[in-house]
């Protein structure tokens, strides 16, 4: 089952970028030869003295953002977000330490990028650039949030890595009245029995599995966890104590992304069930993303069956049911 | 000292630089004596001799800027910029203790004067890149040196920096490589040979420079030569000795990176000693 029922805009990291370069001369684009893949080609016809390709070349990429983050640019940098991560992480260390504002963009994260297969699908950027002291982490959830989130870097510059969408996106916010903020969850949906915290393209899957179990008269809260770090850790909470249990949904490997993230402030804040949706340890492979959704574990449905997991664990108290 | 110290200053400034080099680091109980030692004439010419900076205004916006991308070497960069007047001199006496804003490897944030942090080596050139696109792109009409070891050319991202400097015509952007062909684990040539190296920086794009790294005036000669060259990116080999001045540590592998106990440092200051009377005499 595909979530789409959302209208969709096309390129809306492009189109930010090419609009709020207009608002924002300090905003540069350094790319990796894939400005296919950024669209960025928008912002380079608008601002050609702005924008930079060097090439395959992306440590070098991250560090000449770094160069120009520190003369008085907000540089954004990006190519697919394994690239954007893996092949950089020192060099965005350097940018962190430095407190450069660089804004490295995955684009294409994890299984969305399923026509080009494992080497191409980025399932650790998450937990690679969390780890990062003074590194935000961001993930963009539709296109309104990827376009408030690009404006958001600009009205308050720092060290970022974030996911964000390739060509089309689904718009699920309210382009009118959503605004993104670090550390700021927003809730979707509201619900009794359980919390299911999403971020990125698991959003929509996130409330297409909401709309299964309200069919089972079952209350999910869902809620958009798009900044993974600074995380919101009252919404957490305050999830927890509501509705005594929490899923997570996430398109990343399960170690180091948004489920640890969850799972680190419940530790030592509150014990509830909490079941993590995502990819299990392994590498990916070629096909269309709701093919691949459901053969690693991350589609709707298997929200939904994590959301009733969760449910079942907190009527036990904690204790796994006997199968 | 004056805005353009003759050649004798500066020789007797890197004497004083040589002292506090092997002080901090018999202070700090660790550093890395042999590549601080090699790159004071290099450090030295630039800070009181060729660029545009202010001590008193660090962050003054027309100021020329330098990337220490050897970060280990950064004893000798403090001390240039203590006696350079950026911070009291008596700081020095605190570096690598706990608490010292004046850490082993760079931060930029708490030292005034340093424009990057850095310690991993290999990423220098391309922030440097980085900086001078800003210059050209905002019109400000300023200088960016980047020092790099000889070991940082064994780096993959120092040539995919080198190959862009050259792509976009950096005439900004000069690098001078501290040649001192040593590195941790033994001889550059024993480990990974870099040479031809002039062959490799010309075939990347870059006007090329050989010179003896010690000589002040062939230092400042040849960065005027280089100037005079604004199409394209320089690059000064600078041959230098590891551990320079101290003649127990001159071209010895293990002081890359050692301790100076109290009798190493009471041989080192009086080497030191010697050399700048001999210096002084006629």
């Amino acid at each position: 089952m595909s979530p789409e029922p959302y209208p969709v805009v096309e390129k809306p990291f492009g189109k930010a970028l090419a609009v709020l370069g207009e608002r924002f001369p300090e905003l540069v684009v350094v790319d990796a030869d894939l400005v296919r893949a950024t669209d960025t080609a928008e912002f380079r016809s608008r601002f050609p003295s702005r924008h930079w390709n060097v090439g395959v070349a992306e440590a070098n990429m991250v560090g000449i953002a770094t160069g120009l983050a520190l003369s008085g640019k907000t540089a954004f940098c990006g190519t697919f977000a394994c690239f954007a991560s893996q092949r950089v992480c020192d060099q965005a260390v350097l940018a962190a330490y430095c407190h450069a504002p660089v804004v490295i963009c995955g684009v294409e994260p994890a299984l969305t990028s399923g026509s080009n297969g494992a080497t191409h699908q980025g399932m650790l950027d998450l937990a690679i650039m969390r780890a990062i002291p003074n590194m935000r982490v961001f993930e963009a959830a539709d296109a309104t949030e990827t376009s408030s989130m690009v404006e958001y870097t600009l009205l308050h510059p720092g060290t970022t890595y974030m996911r964000v969408p390739r060509a089309k996106a689904p718009v699920i916010l309210d382009p009118d009245t959503y605004r993104f903020e670090a550390g700021r969850a927003v809730r979707l949906r509201d619900g009794a029995d359980v919390t299911i915290i999403a971020s990125g393209i698991m959003l929509a899957r996130a409330l297409q599995a909401a709309q299964a179990l309200a069919a089972e008269g079952v209350g999910a809260r869902v809620v958009n966890m798009s900044s993974l770090k600074p995380i919101d850790e009252a919404e957490i909470l305050s999830a927890a104590q509501e509705t005594g249990c929490l899923v997570t949904a996430e398109n990343h490997n399960l170690i180091g992304g948004l489920g640890s993230a969850v799972a680190e402030v419940l530790a030592s804040r509150a014990r509830v069930p909490l079941v993590r949706v995502g990819v299990q340890d392994v590498f990916g492979e070629v096909g269309p993303i709701d093919w691949l959704a459901d053969k690693f574990g991350i589609s709707s449905a298997h929200i939904a069956r994590a959301a009733r997991e969760a449910i079942s664990l907190k009527a036990n108290k904690g204790r796994p049911v006997q199968a | 000292m004056g805005e353009t110290p003759a050649i004798a200053e500066l020789k007797a400034m890197c004497a004083d630089i040589r002292r506090d080099i092997v002080r901090m680091i018999h202070a700090g109980g660790s550093g890395h004596p042999g590549g601080s030692l090699s790159v004071v004439e290099i450090l030295t010419a630039l800070y009181f001799r060729v660029m545009r900076i202010d001590p008193h205004n660090p962050t003054w916006d027309g100021r020329d800027r330098l990337i220490l991308s050897k970060g280990h070497a950064s004893s000798a960069l403090y001390a240039v910029l203590a006696r350079r007047g950026f911070f009291p001199v008596e700081n020095l006496r605190t570096f690598n203790a706990p608490g010292t804003t004046l850490q082993k490897h760079i931060d930029m944030h708490r030292v005034p004067g340093v424009e990057v942090s850095s310690g991993s080596l290999g990423q220098g050139l391309s922030v440097g890149v980085g900086m001078a696109l800003a210059d050209r792109l905002d019109l400000r009409d300023r200088r960016v040196f980047v020092v790099l070891s000889d070991g940082e050319c064994q780096a993959g991202q120092t040539w995919e920096a080198a190959m862009a400097a050259a792509h976009y015509g950096l005439g900004k952007l000069m690098a001078l490589v501290d040649h001192n062909r040593l590195q941790t684990d033994g001889t550059i040539a024993e480990i990974m040979g870099i040479s031809p190296l002039e062959d490799k920086w010309r075939a990347f794009g870059w006007g090329v420079r050989r010179i003896d790294g010690h000589d002040l005036e062939q230092i400042l000669d040849v960065v005027r030569e280089a100037e005079a060259e604004p199409a394209k990116p320089q690059v000064i080999i600078a041959v230098t000795v590891k551990g320079k001045g101290i003649s127990y540590m001159e071209n010895s592998v293990p002081w890359h990176s050692h301790p100076i106990d109290d009798e190493q440092l009471r041989l080192a200051l009086q080497e030191l000693d010697e050399a700048a009377k001999e210096m002084v005499a006629p």
